[in-house]
């Protein structure tokens, strides 16, 4: 099993480049999401650890060996793709064997080792089967059984989910990790899907442009966006932005909004000009004595809980509140925010300013 | 605008039922959402509506009127399907002007642009309108073809998962606007999904379909709160409703094998002990994943839980639904 860690990497695709200086560190048995929009340089990154691409320059380490130059062949990884191929031709056991035969392992030794993986897939029933006849879900297993017999360093897996439907892919996300919490092995996950990234990953590296916007635990990403392309990014709904011109002094605890005072997080950086105010949905609350007013122009029900779409001096914003709350469209409605859990970002730049509440978080990524 | 009555309608293809005697009414103004994982029978009762199928028994009423004979294009309705197809030589604009081109409906110039201008509003593709159809992506594509129902005013809109091509951020927005026009021009529509957050917040009624059968019909609070079977109850609610033995808590009223928990409707802190395997924070909420005396189940806490893989925390049922060996509701 491995470390991983990859610093200032960067890739040129002749004068595009898709990966701008990344750094960031994969620790040993961490299950790490590399998570971004298309196009943001999350698959290129993968690819250039796995050896399929050489990086323009930066360094890769594994387990504190540089292998940025290495074919990948001796990086000892083993890949699972979004489109997973089996031998058409063989049954599961020689899919699954195949890599560990190939390697000249004695034969006693291969049949032990592919039970045992078919044991921990669950698939010891299915061994002897041509693997034309399997349902997705199991071709899946298989291939990723043929993955995790050879016990590489690491796996490596770009959007292995992508092409299931919503409800086998929920059920799969959680069969992967549950196979990684009995492995143990380093896994770096390439996804688009911010919940799945939330859902599975210890860590999650968040990508836009070619550029890392933070890296860190999913909990505090989510809590504590680095920049408003992670507040967007990260949620659903995303992070609302109340965009306003005004100041926020170093030290300061509130901002003002439209003629309304609203408390922050104490300020450890100051700013002045275009900024914008963020806070979460669920940390809206309705409030009829409250001075800041915002008019209801849509609810959504969920279930236990109801989206509600306000238009607000600053713009619109959505908030989160409990499904037997009584609102109706059209009317207006006071509105509080959190204090704990504010935001606000530099407009211009996108980026958020320190606060005693973010900079532990912001400090490492 | 229509009332759309459906009795007894039956479909099959060759020896496969696609749809097993399926009746609804689907009011004048109303969003009707038909939900049910692929095979259910969404899409050909959509297709039976607009035509492009026969169906083999039963009878399909528009506006009061039995289309059984009526062509696609007498019966006044506007498809939206999964797989857009716009006109690939016309620009975005003459492909939503399409429609109102018609020699039949004459509509004035002044409302062509005003219609159109509308729409791509609300799409928000204005800034498109001049460009050829085919120099747009998939998501803008998808859009325009929405556009070009929208654009007119047919008896009742029909739509086969119109946004399940589009980006979250888009689909999101979508859905409201969708929802809006909807409320605001009283317009009736027919929606087929298996995105159960488009079926809870748009529609004013979903249809559950389980192998050509429609098995409830109701507002998306009645089959999230008052389902009448395990396969209701699991359609609607993210993560899914845990299904466990009756008597997994203790008593169970007679006749039920099972009880369904949704992960909301599981108290922390009293009752009985159960094992944290795992703990996913997703910012706005925490699941945990329970084992309780060797079954999984799944809850929701706060986001800052300072509960972690390994702890004991004790649960207690609240507001469990009880089905039979067949799935039916018992209580």
């Amino acid at each position: 099993m491995a470390q991983i860690r990859i610093v200032n990497l960067r890739k040129d695709f002749g004068s595009f480049n898709a990966v701008k200086s990344s750094t960031f560190t994969i620790e040993d048995g961490e299950f790490f999401m590399l998570l971004g929009p298309s196009g943001c340089g999350k698959t290129t990154t993968l690819r250039m650890m796995a050896g399929l691409e050489l990086p323009t320059s930066g360094e890769i380490f594994i387990d504190g060996e540089e292998v940025g130059m290495k074919p990948a062949s001796q990086r000892d990884i083993a890949f699972v793709f979004q489109m997973f191929a089996l031998y058409p031709h063989m049954n599961v056991r020689r899919n699954i064997s195949y890599p560990l035969v190939s390697q000249g392992m004695p034969r006693t030794a291969v049949r032990q080792k592919v039970h045992e993986i078919a044991e921990i897939l669950g698939i010891t029933n299915i061994l002897d089967h041509p693997v034309g006849g399997l349902s997705g879900g199991d071709r899946q297993r298989v291939a990723l059984g043929r993955a995790i017999v050879r016990d590489p360093k690491a796996f490596f897996m770009d959007e292995p989910l992508g092409a299931l439907d919503a409800e086998f892919r929920e059920h799969m996300a959680e069969e992967l990790r549950a196979l990684h919490d009995r492995m143990g092995a380093t896994t770096v996950y390439v996804t688009h899907d911010q919940l799945e990234a939330m859902q599975m990953g210890d860590k999650i590296v968040v990508m836009n442009q070619g550029i890392v916007e933070q890296f860190g635990v999913p909990q505090d990403i989510y809590d504590w966006p680095a920049t408003k392309f992670v507040a967007q990014f990260i949620g659903s709904p995303p992070m609302n932005f109340l965009d306003f011109h005004g100041m926020v002094g170093k030290g300061g605890t509130s901002v003002t909004l439209d003629g309304t005072a609203f408390s922050l997080p104490r300020m450890i950086e100051g700013a002045n000009g275009d900024l914008t105010f963020g806070v979460r949905p669920e940390h809206i609350q309705f409030d009829d004595s409250a001075r800041y007013r915002g008019r209801i122009v849509a609810t959504e029900y969920l279930g236990t809980t109801q989206i509600v779409s306000l238009d607000t001096p600053n713009g619109q914003i959505k908030a989160r509140i409990a499904s037997h709350e009584a609102v109706g469209i059209g009317q207006t409605t006071g509105l509080r925010f959190d204090p704990r859990t504010v935001t606000v970002f530099d407009a211009g730049t996108g980026r958020a300013l320190r606060s005693e509440a973010n900079h532990g978080v912001l400090a490492h990524g | 605008m229509a009332e759309v009555i459906l009795s007894d309608v039956a479909k099959s293809f060759g020896s496969n039922v696609a749809l097993d005697g399926v009746s609804l009414t689907i009011p004048d103004g109303s969003f009707v959402v038909l939900l049910g994982p692929t095979g259910a029978g969404k899409t050909t009762t959509l297709r039976l509506v607009s035509g492009l199928e026969t169906a083999d028994r039963g009878r399909i009423q528009i506006g009061g009127r039995d289309v059984a004979n009526l062509t696609p294009a007498q019966r006044d309705v506007a498809m939206v399907f999964q797989q857009y197809s716009l006109y690939p030589h016309l620009t975005v604009r003459q492909n939503l002007e399409f429609p109102l081109k018609s020699p039949i409906l004459r509509t004035p110039r002044a409302e062509i642009d005003r219609k159109v201008g509308e729409v791509a509003e609300i799409l928000q593709i204005s800034h498109k309108l001049d460009n050829k159809s085919t120099a747009l992506s998939g998501g803008e594509m998808q859009r325009v073809s929405i556009g070009r129902a929208l654009v007119r005013n047919p008896s009742v809109y029909l739509m086969d998962e119109p946004l399940s091509s589009l980006d979250a951020k888009l689909r999101s927005d979508l859905r409201i606007e969708l929802k809006s026009i909807q409320v605001n021009s009283g317009a009736t529509l027919l929606y087929v999904t298996h995105d159960q957050i488009e079926a809870m917040t748009m529609a004013t009624h979903v249809g559950v379909l389980d192998k050509g059968r429609l098995v409830q019909f109701g507002s998306p609070r009645e089959i999230y709160e008052n389902p009448v079977s395990v396969y209701a109850a699991s359609r609607l609610g993210q993560p899914r409703i845990n299904v466990l033995p009756a008597d997994l808590f203790g008593a169970a009223p007679a006749g039920a094998t099972h009880i369904g928990l949704r992960p909301e409707h599981i108290v922390q802190g009293e009752g009985q002990d159960s094992f944290v395997q795992r703990v996913e924070h997703l910012g706005d909420q925490t699941r945990l994943h329970l084992s309780f005396r060797d079954h999984d189940l799944i809850t929701v806490t706060e986001a800052h839980t300072p509960l972690k893989g390994g702890d004991i925390v004790k649960i207690r049922p609240e507001k469990p639904y009880f089905f039979n060996a067949t799935g039916a509701r018992v209580t």
